[in-house]
Protein backbone atom coordinates (compact mmCIF):
# COMPACT_ATOMS: atom_id res chain seq x y z
CA UNK A 1 0.00 0.00 0.00
CA UNK A 2 1.56 3.16 -0.92
CA UNK A 3 1.66 5.86 1.81
CA UNK A 4 0.06 8.83 1.09
CA UNK A 5 0.76 12.19 2.36
CA UNK A 6 -2.47 13.32 1.96
CA UNK A 7 -4.99 13.63 4.49
CA UNK A 8 -7.56 11.05 4.25
CA UNK A 9 -10.05 13.94 4.23
CA UNK A 10 -8.34 15.67 0.83
CA UNK A 11 -8.29 12.14 -0.61
CA UNK A 12 -11.58 11.84 -0.52
CA UNK A 13 -12.87 14.62 -2.01
CA UNK A 14 -10.21 14.12 -4.85
CA UNK A 15 -11.83 10.31 -5.54
CA UNK A 16 -15.03 11.99 -5.29
CA UNK A 17 -14.03 14.80 -8.26
CA UNK A 18 -12.09 12.05 -9.95
CA UNK A 19 -15.63 10.03 -9.82
CA UNK A 20 -17.59 12.70 -11.35
CA UNK A 21 -15.11 13.89 -13.58
CA UNK A 22 -15.43 10.27 -15.21
CA UNK A 23 -19.63 9.46 -15.21
CA UNK A 24 -19.62 13.31 -16.61
CA UNK A 25 -17.69 12.67 -19.35
CA UNK A 26 -20.06 12.09 -22.50
CA UNK A 27 -19.45 8.30 -23.91
CA UNK A 28 -18.46 9.71 -27.27
CA UNK A 29 -16.18 11.20 -26.42
CA UNK A 30 -14.47 8.39 -24.55
CA UNK A 31 -14.75 6.65 -27.20
CA UNK A 32 -12.99 9.37 -29.14
CA UNK A 33 -10.37 9.20 -26.86
CA UNK A 34 -9.93 5.02 -27.38
CA UNK A 35 -11.10 5.12 -30.86
CA UNK A 36 -7.40 5.88 -32.61
CA UNK A 37 -5.77 3.49 -30.84
CA UNK A 38 -8.50 0.88 -31.98
CA UNK A 39 -9.06 1.95 -35.48
CA UNK A 40 -4.85 1.97 -35.98
CA UNK A 41 -5.36 -0.89 -38.27
CA UNK A 42 -2.75 -3.25 -39.13
CA UNK A 43 -0.12 -1.42 -41.41
CA UNK A 44 0.32 -3.63 -44.63
CA UNK A 45 3.08 -5.79 -44.58
CA UNK A 46 6.13 -5.09 -46.54
CA UNK A 47 9.67 -6.47 -47.98
CA UNK A 48 12.02 -5.13 -49.05
CA UNK A 49 15.29 -6.06 -50.93
CA UNK A 50 18.10 -4.27 -51.89
CA UNK A 51 19.79 -6.41 -54.49
CA UNK A 52 23.48 -5.82 -55.16
CA UNK A 53 24.00 -8.93 -57.07
CA UNK A 54 23.97 -10.14 -60.96
CA UNK A 55 24.25 -13.45 -60.47
CA UNK A 56 22.00 -16.49 -61.19
CA UNK A 57 22.14 -18.15 -57.77
CA UNK A 58 21.45 -14.17 -56.05
CA UNK A 59 18.76 -13.17 -58.68
CA UNK A 60 16.85 -16.23 -58.13
CA UNK A 61 16.21 -15.38 -54.29
CA UNK A 62 15.39 -11.65 -54.74
CA UNK A 63 13.29 -13.06 -57.24
CA UNK A 64 11.29 -16.10 -55.78
CA UNK A 65 11.07 -14.08 -52.57
CA UNK A 66 9.74 -11.01 -54.14
CA UNK A 67 7.10 -12.77 -56.22
CA UNK A 68 5.79 -14.87 -53.43
CA UNK A 69 5.62 -12.19 -51.43
CA UNK A 70 3.70 -9.88 -53.99
CA UNK A 71 1.49 -13.03 -54.22
CA UNK A 72 0.79 -13.14 -50.39
CA UNK A 73 -0.02 -9.48 -50.86
CA UNK A 74 3.22 -7.84 -49.41
CA UNK A 75 3.59 -4.15 -50.75
CA UNK A 76 7.32 -5.26 -52.15
CA UNK A 77 9.89 -3.27 -53.71
CA UNK A 78 13.36 -4.21 -54.58
CA UNK A 79 16.21 -1.63 -54.97
CA UNK A 80 18.72 -3.00 -57.82
CA UNK A 81 22.19 -1.31 -57.53
CA UNK A 82 25.76 -2.30 -59.00
CA UNK A 83 25.99 -5.65 -60.45
CA UNK A 84 22.29 -6.22 -59.31
CA UNK A 85 21.33 -3.10 -62.31
CA UNK A 86 22.51 -5.83 -65.24
CA UNK A 87 20.22 -8.44 -64.90
CA UNK A 88 17.86 -5.79 -65.36
CA UNK A 89 19.12 -4.20 -68.80
CA UNK A 90 17.08 -5.19 -71.39
CA UNK A 91 18.34 -8.72 -72.77
CA UNK A 92 19.26 -7.84 -76.51
CA UNK A 93 21.61 -5.12 -75.09
CA UNK A 94 24.96 -6.48 -75.86
CA UNK A 95 27.30 -3.33 -74.81
CA UNK A 96 25.98 -0.51 -72.96
CA UNK A 97 27.71 2.49 -71.48
CA UNK A 98 29.62 5.18 -72.73
CA UNK A 99 32.85 5.10 -71.93
CA UNK A 100 35.55 2.57 -73.08
CA UNK A 101 35.56 1.53 -69.76
CA UNK A 102 31.82 1.06 -68.81
CA UNK A 103 31.71 -0.29 -71.92
CA UNK A 104 34.14 -3.32 -71.51
CA UNK A 105 32.66 -3.65 -68.03
CA UNK A 106 29.53 -4.69 -70.19
CA UNK A 107 31.56 -6.67 -72.44
CA UNK A 108 32.96 -8.79 -69.31
CA UNK A 109 29.34 -9.50 -67.71
CA UNK A 110 26.97 -9.50 -69.99
CA UNK A 111 23.53 -7.49 -69.35
CA UNK A 112 20.22 -9.06 -69.46
CA UNK A 113 18.21 -11.51 -67.71
CA UNK A 114 18.98 -14.51 -69.43
CA UNK A 115 22.88 -13.85 -69.82
CA UNK A 116 23.46 -14.62 -65.55
CA UNK A 117 26.03 -16.30 -64.43
CA UNK A 118 27.24 -18.12 -61.63
CA UNK A 119 28.44 -16.58 -58.27
CA UNK A 120 30.59 -20.09 -57.82
CA UNK A 121 31.55 -22.77 -60.51
CA UNK A 122 31.25 -20.52 -63.42
CA UNK A 123 34.09 -22.38 -64.99
CA UNK A 124 33.40 -20.19 -68.34
CA UNK A 125 29.87 -21.39 -68.38
CA UNK A 126 29.58 -24.39 -68.26
CA UNK A 127 28.09 -24.09 -64.47
CA UNK A 128 25.37 -21.93 -65.40
CA UNK A 129 24.74 -24.31 -68.57
CA UNK A 130 24.01 -27.18 -66.22
CA UNK A 131 21.98 -25.21 -63.80
CA UNK A 132 20.13 -24.27 -66.45
CA UNK A 133 20.08 -27.85 -67.91
CA UNK A 134 18.77 -29.01 -64.35
CA UNK A 135 16.37 -26.27 -63.76
CA UNK A 136 14.24 -27.49 -66.86
CA UNK A 137 14.64 -30.79 -66.24
CA UNK A 138 13.11 -29.93 -63.17
CA UNK A 139 10.72 -27.64 -64.13
CA UNK A 140 12.20 -24.92 -62.39
CA UNK A 141 10.76 -20.98 -63.32
CA UNK A 142 13.34 -18.94 -65.38
CA UNK A 143 14.68 -15.71 -64.02
CA UNK A 144 12.82 -14.24 -66.65
CA UNK A 145 9.52 -16.01 -66.15
CA UNK A 146 10.06 -14.98 -62.37
CA UNK A 147 10.95 -11.30 -63.52
CA UNK A 148 7.75 -11.14 -65.46
CA UNK A 149 5.42 -12.57 -62.60
CA UNK A 150 6.90 -10.02 -60.27
CA UNK A 151 6.33 -7.31 -62.34
CA UNK A 152 2.85 -8.26 -62.80
CA UNK A 153 1.66 -8.72 -59.19
CA UNK A 154 3.42 -5.20 -59.14
CA UNK A 155 6.91 -5.49 -57.16
CA UNK A 156 8.15 -2.53 -57.55
CA UNK A 157 12.08 -2.58 -58.99
CA UNK A 158 14.44 1.01 -58.19
CA UNK A 159 17.02 1.33 -59.71
CA UNK A 160 20.02 2.97 -57.88
CA UNK A 161 20.33 6.22 -60.00
CA UNK A 162 24.20 6.41 -58.62
CA UNK A 163 25.08 3.00 -60.29
CA UNK A 164 23.25 3.64 -63.22
CA UNK A 165 24.98 6.88 -63.87
CA UNK A 166 28.49 5.11 -63.03
CA UNK A 167 27.62 2.32 -65.61
CA UNK A 168 26.67 5.24 -67.95
CA UNK A 169 23.01 3.25 -67.90
CA UNK A 170 20.07 4.92 -69.61
CA UNK A 171 16.88 4.53 -68.89
CA UNK A 172 16.29 3.17 -72.16
CA UNK A 173 18.88 0.61 -71.92
CA UNK A 174 16.49 -0.51 -68.78
CA UNK A 175 13.53 -2.91 -69.23
CA UNK A 176 10.51 -1.75 -68.87
CA UNK A 177 8.55 -1.03 -65.89
CA UNK A 178 10.93 -0.26 -63.31
CA UNK A 179 10.12 2.62 -60.47
CA UNK A 180 11.79 5.73 -60.78
CA UNK A 181 15.76 5.75 -60.35
CA UNK A 182 16.28 6.30 -56.50
CA UNK A 183 19.09 6.55 -53.70
CA UNK A 184 20.02 5.70 -50.36
CA UNK A 185 17.53 7.61 -48.23
CA UNK A 186 14.00 6.44 -50.54
CA UNK A 187 15.56 2.55 -49.43
CA UNK A 188 15.82 3.61 -45.58
CA UNK A 189 12.68 5.16 -45.43
CA UNK A 190 11.03 1.83 -47.09
CA UNK A 191 13.02 -0.21 -44.88
CA UNK A 192 12.49 1.44 -41.50
CA UNK A 193 7.96 1.47 -42.10
CA UNK A 194 6.69 -0.66 -39.69
CA UNK A 195 6.04 -4.55 -40.73
CA UNK A 196 8.76 -4.41 -42.75
CA UNK A 197 11.50 -7.51 -43.71
CA UNK A 198 14.33 -6.55 -45.46
CA UNK A 199 17.06 -8.11 -47.36
CA UNK A 200 19.90 -7.86 -48.90
CA UNK A 201 21.28 -9.67 -51.43
CA UNK B 1 1.50 -39.50 -62.31
CA UNK B 2 -2.09 -40.88 -61.72
CA UNK B 3 -4.33 -37.99 -62.98
CA UNK B 4 -6.54 -35.80 -60.65
CA UNK B 5 -10.43 -36.01 -62.03
CA UNK B 6 -10.72 -32.50 -63.26
CA UNK B 7 -13.38 -32.72 -65.23
CA UNK B 8 -15.82 -32.07 -61.66
CA UNK B 9 -14.40 -29.05 -59.92
CA UNK B 10 -16.26 -27.79 -56.99
CA UNK B 11 -19.30 -25.81 -58.09
CA UNK B 12 -18.97 -22.49 -59.29
CA UNK B 13 -15.07 -22.47 -58.69
CA UNK B 14 -12.52 -21.54 -61.71
CA UNK B 15 -9.77 -24.18 -61.72
CA UNK B 16 -5.99 -23.56 -61.77
CA UNK B 17 -3.79 -26.42 -63.37
CA UNK B 18 -0.02 -25.68 -61.75
CA UNK B 19 0.65 -29.59 -61.45
CA UNK B 20 4.48 -29.86 -62.60
CA UNK B 21 5.26 -25.96 -60.92
CA UNK B 22 7.98 -25.29 -58.46
CA UNK B 23 8.03 -22.80 -55.53
CA UNK B 24 6.78 -19.61 -56.08
CA UNK B 25 5.00 -20.42 -58.86
CA UNK B 26 2.23 -22.33 -57.32
CA UNK B 27 1.72 -19.47 -55.42
CA UNK B 28 2.22 -16.62 -57.74
CA UNK B 29 -0.17 -18.40 -60.40
CA UNK B 30 -3.15 -18.24 -57.62
CA UNK B 31 -2.47 -14.79 -56.76
CA UNK B 32 -2.55 -13.66 -60.66
CA UNK B 33 -6.06 -16.18 -61.24
CA UNK B 34 -7.38 -14.39 -57.86
CA UNK B 35 -7.44 -10.80 -59.45
CA UNK B 36 -10.01 -12.17 -62.00
CA UNK B 37 -12.25 -13.15 -58.97
CA UNK B 38 -14.99 -11.08 -57.23
CA UNK B 39 -15.04 -11.59 -53.16
CA UNK B 40 -16.46 -15.02 -52.47
CA UNK B 41 -15.93 -16.67 -55.47
CA UNK B 42 -13.65 -20.21 -54.91
CA UNK B 43 -10.17 -21.14 -56.85
CA UNK B 44 -9.69 -24.87 -57.27
CA UNK B 45 -5.77 -25.47 -57.62
CA UNK B 46 -4.09 -28.22 -58.50
CA UNK B 47 -0.34 -28.95 -57.38
CA UNK B 48 2.18 -31.34 -57.25
CA UNK B 49 4.94 -29.21 -55.31
CA UNK B 50 4.57 -31.09 -51.90
CA UNK B 51 5.76 -27.57 -50.76
CA UNK B 52 2.75 -26.21 -51.91
CA UNK B 53 1.31 -27.39 -48.55
CA UNK B 54 3.21 -24.88 -46.18
CA UNK B 55 2.88 -22.52 -48.68
CA UNK B 56 -0.70 -22.43 -49.31
CA UNK B 57 -1.35 -22.91 -45.23
CA UNK B 58 1.70 -19.00 -45.23
CA UNK B 59 -0.56 -17.83 -48.29
CA UNK B 60 -3.76 -18.21 -46.89
CA UNK B 61 -2.68 -16.60 -43.07
CA UNK B 62 -1.15 -13.77 -44.97
CA UNK B 63 -3.71 -12.71 -47.34
CA UNK B 64 -6.49 -13.91 -45.11
CA UNK B 65 -8.00 -16.09 -48.10
CA UNK B 66 -9.81 -18.94 -46.65
CA UNK B 67 -8.66 -22.16 -47.98
CA UNK B 68 -12.01 -24.53 -47.50
CA UNK B 69 -10.68 -27.52 -48.57
CA UNK B 70 -6.77 -29.17 -49.13
CA UNK B 71 -6.49 -32.93 -49.62
CA UNK B 72 -4.30 -35.10 -52.00
CA UNK B 73 -5.03 -37.96 -54.03
CA UNK B 74 -1.94 -39.87 -55.97
CA UNK B 75 0.55 -37.27 -55.77
CA UNK B 76 -2.05 -34.23 -56.61
CA UNK B 77 -2.66 -31.54 -53.90
CA UNK B 78 -6.13 -30.02 -54.26
CA UNK B 79 -6.84 -26.87 -52.67
CA UNK B 80 -10.24 -25.14 -53.17
CA UNK B 81 -9.57 -21.56 -52.22
CA UNK B 82 -12.40 -18.88 -50.92
CA UNK B 83 -11.40 -15.13 -52.43
CA UNK B 84 -11.83 -12.70 -48.80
Amino acid sequence: MPTSTLSPVLEGELEALLEAAVSETPIEEAEAIVAPEQAAETPVKQLVIINWSGEYDKIMPTLIMSSAAAASGYRTSVFITFWGLLPFVKDQRRIVGESWMQKTLAFMQRPGISHLKLSKMNFLGMGPWMIGRLSRKYNVASPAELLEAAQALGVEFIPCQMTMDMFGLKRDDMIDGLGEPAGAATVLELMTQPNTASLFI
Amino acid sequence: MPAVDTSAPQTGAILLDAKGLKCPMPIVRTAQAMKNLASGQLLEVLATDPGAVADFAAWSRSTGNEIVTSSVEGGVYRFILRLK
